[in-house]
């Protein structure tokens, strides 16, 4: 299976997780859309109501041109703007680590939602440990750069955001974590998992 | 090149009186408009665009001369309405027209005021964004549209576009308000004062009845327009056109034309001054100021917005300092708020407020794409 195929995969499973956590009417704010394909996912699956926040100038483009309401916007200016609490769910797939005000977004999330739900690729996947032992940075499917052209600011594990949560006085209400097939990862998540999501609360 | 080719202004002439905002009652008016493209069967493909200060129901195309031959006399917003363009004539029938109080053939202080047959002058009255709103649903009457598949504006344009989805909610199915800002602030209002004052204390001006003494308060009027095109425009892009250029090789340390930025300011203000009537120019400031939708709501944008019923697309323009971007975000955050339906895109561009003139790909794109969007 291709690289491009197997993140295919593994963002399906990503996305129904999200959308299991959705229920019919509820509000959802998904920061980074893209082009707002998990948002018309909610909307035509859930029948939620969604709105996306994206910076780069074509992909606010393609949400458009698939009926989402977009908002162009830099997610590292936090929130403003945004009511407390407007939301039932604020979703930021994928994007954490790419994102320099790590504790300031993850505050806005919780103040203009009632839940964040977050996803990020786990550094401590034991691929990645294979090919730090190699002395080599990793480059796989949900860490798809080199070093030198990453958008990635931040690398951190399951063990690494669950502390921080603790600092901040997050509460974990539901983690799943998948391999790079997009299965469920049950037994040493840290180790064997390479993507976790996580719902978060106050 | 003009997209839809040689056009002509139609008139439509109301004769139920209109009672006005601020009091006053208009007995009958004439609204001056052209159209573009072909209204459907079903009348559901209709977009009205609204014009900002200085604007008119010229909006695309190219009037003709006496031989019907095409004259340069281009549309002031050709460049995005036409067959294959954002506001595509071949699927949309779009409809320009020019304001009341508008010195381009509707009713408007140079008109003839029916108690008096002299020109209105001073005694026509102050019209609001609503007033033109509502003179536009007696247009849209006129031509057998119920509803608006969209209305479309820039600037003070885009006001009216707005104010459509408060006065009408059920007329318009697309509100598209670019480069707007749900009221003026304070900096924006002092800006049209400086303009209002340079024009009331011309001494052609004769208390706005100037039309009787035969002469125009040109100077008034051509410094109004230096100071509104100053903020028209972006720093950068002025550094950039025009930066510390002298018009000749050095200083004169005189107050002649010196530097090319003056020259280029007091050339748009003389082409402004032959052309517009101040009366119009200051009852359009007036209207921008008065515009203010929250404030029936105790200033709450979030409860005036809740009436509307369209669909929105917000556009600003990041070097936009008239109506920055965060003015559009205002109207945005409302509307999110209400769980109401928009998009928003924030453009780059280097030409300040008027970029919503200019054809910037990207820009257009967005429209375009906004617009195909739209069901018929």
């Amino acid at each position: 299976m291709s690289a491009a195929s197997v993140q295919a995969v593994q963002l399906r499973a990503d996305f129904d997780l999200i959308a299991s956590w959705v229920q019919p009417g509820e509000r959802v704010l998904d920061l980074g859309c893209g082009d707002g394909s998990l948002l018309k996912r909610l909307i035509d699956e859930r029948g939620a109501k969604g709105y996306g926040v994206e910076l780069e100038g074509a992909a606010v483009l393609a949400a458009i041109a698939g009926g989402i309401n977009v908002i162009q916007g830099n997610l590292e200016q936090g929130l403003a703007g945004f009511d407390d609490q407007t939301f039932n769910h604020v979703v930021l797939s994928r994007t954490l680590q790419t994102v320099r005000h790590t504790e300031r977004i993850l505050g806005e999330m919780l103040r203009v939602g009632r839940e964040a739900v977050v996803s990020f690729p786990n550094f401590a996947y034991w691929r990645n440990r294979l090919a730090v032992m190699a002395g080599r940075m990793p480059v796989s499917e949900d860490l798809p750069y080199e070093w030198f052209d990453t958008p990635n600011l931040r690398f951190f594990t399951l063990l690494d955001f669950e502390s921080l949560c603790a600092k901040m006085n997050l509460i974990i209400r539901e983690r799943q974590v998948l391999d790079e097939a997009g299965n469920l990862v049950t037994e040493e998540p840290n180790f064997l998992g390479s993507l976790a999501v996580y719902r978060l609360g106050r | 090149m003009a997209g839809v080719g040689i056009v002509a202004a139609q008139c439509a002439h109301f004769t139920q009186p209109l009672a006005l905002k601020g009091g006053g009652v208009l007995p009958a008016f004439d609204l001056v408009f052209e159209t573009y493209g072909t209204l459907n069967a079903a009348k559901s493909n209709a977009i009205l665009v609204c014009h900002a200060l200085s604007g008119h129901h010229h909006v695309a195309g190219c009037t003709a001369d006496e031989f019907g031959k095409p004259t340069a006399n281009i549309g002031w917003w050709d460049n995005i309405v036409g067959p294959g363009r954002p506001l595509d004539t071949e699927r949309f029938f779009v409809v320009g027209l020019n304001n009341l109080g508008g010195c381009h053939g509707s009713t408007g202080p140079a008109s003839a005021n029916p108690a008096t047959d002299k020109p209105w002058g001073a005694d026509f009255p102050v019209v609001t964004v609503e007033d033109w709103v509502a003179s536009q649903a007696l247009l849209a009457d006129h031509l057998g549209i119920d509803a608006w598949a969209a209305v479309i504006g820039g600037s003070l344009g885009g006001m009216q576009a707005l104010q459509w989805t408060l006065s009408f909610p059920e007329r318009i199915r697309h509100a598209l308000v670019i480069a707007a800002a749900p009221r003026l602030s304070a900096e924006n209002i002092a800006f049209n004062d400086v303009a209002r004052q340079a024009i009331l204390t011309d001494p052609d001006f004769h208390g706005g009845h100037f039309y009787q003494h035969g002469v125009r308060p040109l100077r008034g009027l051509r410094l109004a327009r230096m100071l509104g095109h100053i903020t028209y425009l972006s720093d950068d892009q002025m550094a950039e056109k025009f930066g510390r250029r002298l018009r000749v090789g050095a200083g004169s340390y005189g107050f002649d034309v010196e530097f090319e930025i003056e020259s280029y300011l007091r050339y748009q203000g003389d082409k402004f001054a032959g052309v517009f009537d101040a009366n119009t120019y200051l009852r359009m400031t007036k209207a921008l100021d008065y515009f203010d939708p929250a404030q029936d709501f105790d200033d709450d944008l979030v409860r005036a917005m809740a009436r509307a019923r369209a669909k929105f697309l917000v556009i600003a323009f990041t070097t936009d300092w008239r109506f920055s971007p965060a003015r559009s975000r205002e109207i945005v955050h409302a509307l999110v708020h209400n769980g109401q339906a928009v998009a928003y895109a924030e453009i780059d561009s280097a030409h300040g407020h008027d970029s919503f003139l200019m054809a910037e790909p990207h820009y257009h794109a967005v429209v375009d794409t906004y617009l195909k969007g739209i069901m018929l």
